[in-house]
């Protein structure tokens, strides 16, 4: 399975959930919020969306900004 | 000195200084300046997340009673704002947003034509919009009108220790806007921040000169101080400047006889 994450190819041999993939990345998945193909998961929607083969998704997070 | 707290959509602050969280060397140099500053808002930032790094994540440095204020930086545009501000929004960390549209790599001046848009997008959504702006006063009647709620003017250019450049049209919009007009950018010392205090400011918002101070945590407090002083002179009704000398002793019962010439 193929998933463009942040840009950059990301390949996956089985399945993952949004949680998977997010805990994948992430030690603290606590502040990540996730865009998928354009649209906004909720964290209490991740393990009940499955990823598919050609997905775009952006994890992004607070860094420091004035 | 804190007789004048400072409401927001609501939400009162007994402090008048906002810290910037950007360019720190450290986090611990960013919770001693929040902490040593006594800011009650701070700004961030909404990045992606490096895949290859495991970062800590700065809200871990930030105390929860401080108000967090997310900026759209890396907009061009105004849908790129209000895409960024759904996002920040969607962490559950409040819905306070800094509108920061900038499609100039030179100046970094904001783009009040495309923040009047975002933030009458995102003012109807709820958002409690502070935008940034190049002060003027038909787009800060426009940011009034879209639900902006509060006005924040740059000083000089971003990042550039200038202070109040534009104080004169500064001026005009605190005069002239009825809402907390909040000098954003370019304030590079504290008496820059007493200055805008004295004026009528309603706060100041600094990153750039704390966070690159050799001494953080210390510059935060003399800003702090500087911001009290000056919203306690400004209270207190500044005298009017004269072209002439006004003695402040007694012109008469002079020892001698001789007037001056």
């Amino acid at each position: 399975m193929d998933i463009t994450i942040n840009g950059t190819p990301q390949q996956f041999s089985s399945a993952k959930n949004l949680f998977e993939i997010v805990s994948s990345f992430c030690k603290q998945p606590k502040h990540v919020i996730t865009e998928l193909n354009g649209t906004i998961v909720p964290a209490d929607q991740w393990t009940q969306t499955t990823l598919s083969d050609g997905d775009t998704l952006e994890l992004v997070t607070f860094v420091g900004g004035g | 000195m804190n007789s004048s707290p400072l409401t927001i959509a609501g939400k009162t602050f007994t402090s008048r200084f906002f810290l910037g969280t950007g360019k720190f060397k450290n986090k611990k140099d960013l919770s001693d300046s929040i902490a040593a500053g006594k800011s009650e808002l701070v700004t961030v930032a909404l990045r992606r997340i490096d895949l290859e790094r495991h970062e800590e994540n700065i809200l871990e440095h930030i105390p929860a009673h401080v108000t967090l204020l997310t900026n759209t930086s890396g907009a061009r545009n105004a849908q790129e704002a209000v895409r960024i501000a759904r996002l920040a929004k969607a962490s559950g960390c409040g819905n306070w947003v800094k509108i920061e549209v900038i499609n100039d790599s030179k100046y970094l001046l904001p783009d009040n034509q495309e923040t009047i848009k975002a933030t009458e997008i995102l003012a109807a959504e709820g958002f409690v919009v502070l935008p940034y702006m190049t002060p003027d006063l038909y787009t800060a009647r426009a940011l009034v009108k879209a639900g902006a709620a509060t006005v924040m003017p740059l000083g000089s250019l971003i990042g550039s220790n200038q202070g109040l450049k534009t104080r004169e049209f500064i001026q005009i919009l605190i005069n002239e806007i009825d809402l907390p007009i909040v000098v954003d950018a370019g304030i590079g010392a504290p008496s820059q921040a007493a200055e805008a205090m004295e004026m009528g400011a309603a706060a100041v918002l600094v990153n750039t000169a704390v966070a690159t101070a050799e001494d953080p945590a210390g510059l935060a407090r003399a800003f702090a101080l500087a911001v009290e002083a000056g919203r306690l002179a400004y209270l207190s009704g500044l005298p009017q400047q004269h072209a002439l000398a006004k003695a402040s002793s007694p012109l008469t019962g002079f020892l001698y006889d001789t007037p001056a010439n």
